[in-house]
């Protein structure tokens, strides 16, 4: 009986090693120190008070630095950006999250957030339209010139979409499958990544044979380099339209107004357009 | 994807977590076993190798685990030889992340109650003549096997609970690599909250029942009165 507490001892103090700590006064001392450098360290990384922060969808990752850049130019002002999932912001920024302009893949997700409150419906500004586009490694040697009649290829086992529950391009892949009458022929070959850029990491992997996703991806220089994409016309799937609004609770309502019609200046528009964003609808 | 407890993805994450920690216990029974009873002046570099996956980051894991699954990987390329198809995207393949993933979960518990199992009754049984295996099944384990337990139940609820690895390796399959975790993430994502809230209480109410039973294990508090 000993011999098992004596067990249970030990095997306890593995799971919980800060049991085991000697609280003589030096580890006071030093966990003092401790939490002063942790206090400073997050002190400093609270961020400066002129900035301007932006959550964007992942699509608009290869254009956005650019034009943040040439905004900072032009008005001086800092601008951070954090990219993720359109529905995924959603939860975050009616929990509080700290942004000042949400850049949405799709409308639907500033309406929602206007509906609750969070997002300011008269500043919502539709800035540009999402493009969709099959990508294939080259190493694959799949022709894709047929668009996603390309995709019945029997070499083509595994289709990475965004998840189409909460992703607009992948919503946009699956209704333009469903439009060409291919969905149910090619379901089990679909896999889901969490945002549209995870889709296309699945086939720039090569775990994925070829990836439905938005252009402007298949346009940064590494998916161009790998891969070959094929563009599919617009009016085979619902618009994506790309949307920005300043939301409620930024105190930097100004500036994010103007940044948002700086979006829908000429330069811009057509850096967005070489980019892989369609026209504002 | 339907309203309410996802019980497809409950019943795909049990079966994960039920396989890992079925060959798991037969991995680490040895290595718990030779990282105690056989140490070499190295053996520290394997605790460390073990311990691992406790301090890395599931991004990490995960995304070497897709480079490596991938059609460009020695990995990838001998498994599509094997089976004719990529490992990616399989519930094999969470099988095997999950098997780097909870290693130390069950390997330390156990390799914890192995150093606490007295050596002169191990070589009482051996003067007796007991061979290696009967001292090992006889005597080793029967004392070390809350330990044992502990580090089976441990590793059935981290692998249950496994969220970043899945995300990067596994597609979102339904009923093939739609975890229970990836189920609540895609629920609050598309703001079914009344739907993860079920799911998640059901979840705590697990993780929480488990740890009970490992800490019962562990203290034993049917076996001394307390206070005494």
């Amino acid at each position: 009986m000993k011999l098992f507490q004596a067990t249970s001892r030990t095997a306890l103090n593995r799971l919980e090693p800060q049991l085991r700590y000697n609280h003589g006064l030096m580890t006071r001392v030093l966990a003092g120190r401790l939490l002063a450098t942790v206090f400073l360290l997050v002190a400093s990384a609270v961020p400066a008070a002129a900035q301007l922060a932006l959550a964007a969808a992942s699509d608009l990752q290869p254009v956005l630095p650019e034009i943040a850049a040439r905004f900072q130019r032009a008005t001086g002002q800092t601008v951070t950006i954090t990219y993720g999932s359109s529905g995924n912001f959603v939860s975050q920024i009616q929990n509080g999250a700290p942004f000042d302009v949400f850049l949405s893949a799709d409308d639907g997700y500033v309406n929602r957030l206007v509906t609750s409150g969070h997002a300011d419906g008269r500043t919502s500004v539709a800035y540009a339209s999402g493009r969709l586009a099959l990508w294939s490694r080259s190493d694959r040697s799949l022709i894709l010139s047929a668009g996603l009649t390309s995709l019945t290829d029997a070499r083509v086992r595994r289709i990475a979409i965004a998840n189409p529950e909460h992703a607009p391009y992948g919503r946009a892949a699956v209704d333009a499958l469903r439009r060409a009458g291919l969905y149910v022929r090619l379901r089990d070959r679909l896999v889901l990544g969490e945002s549209v850029s995870q889709a296309a990491q699945f086939a720039q992997t090569g775990n994925a044979d070829v990836a439905i996703v938005a252009l402007s991806l298949t346009m940064a220089p590494a998916m161009q380099q790998a891969g070959t994409s094929v563009e599919l016309p617009a009016s085979t799937f619902a618009p994506i339209t790309q949307t920005g609004v300043v939301l409620t609770r930024s105190t930097k309502g100004d500036l994010a107004r103007r940044f948002l019609q700086y979006l829908g200046q000429p330069d811009i528009a057509m850096l967005l357009r070489r980019s892989g964003f369609g026209p504002r609808p | 994807m339907s309203t309410g407890i996802d019980w497809q993805a409950i019943a795909l994450s049990v079966r994960l977590a039920a396989v890992v920690v079925a060959i798991l216990l037969a991995i680490s029974l040895p290595i718990a076993w030779w990282m105690t009873f056989r140490r070499r002046r190295w053996t520290f570099v394997v605790e460390a190798i073990v311990a691992l996956p406790l301090v890395l980051p599931p991004t990490v894991l995960g995304f070497y685990m897709l480079l490596a699954m991938g059609p460009r990987s020695p990995l990838g390329r001998l498994w599509e030889a094997l089976t004719g198809h990529g490992l990616a995207f399989t519930f094999e393949a969470l099988v095997l992340a999950s098997l780097l993933y909870s290693l130390p979960f069950v390997v330390q518990p156990i390799a914890a109650a192995f150093a606490q199992v007295d050596p002169t009754l191990l070589e009482a049984s051996s003067m007796l003549g007991a061979s290696w295996w009967r001292t090992f099944t006889r005597v080793t384990v029967p004392l070390a096997l809350d330990g044992i337990l502990a580090g089976a139940v441990l590793g059935f609820a981290h692998t249950l609970g496994e969220f970043g690895v899945v995300l990067m390796v596994g597609g979102n399959l339904p009923g093939v690599t739609r975890t229970v975790s990836i189920s609540i993430y895609d629920q609050v994502q598309s703001f079914q909250l009344d739907a993860a809230n079920q799911t998640a209480l059901l979840l705590l109410a697990f993780s929480m029942a488990a740890l009970v039973l490992v800490y019962g294990f562990l203290r034993k508090p049917w076996a001394v009165a307390p206070g005494a």
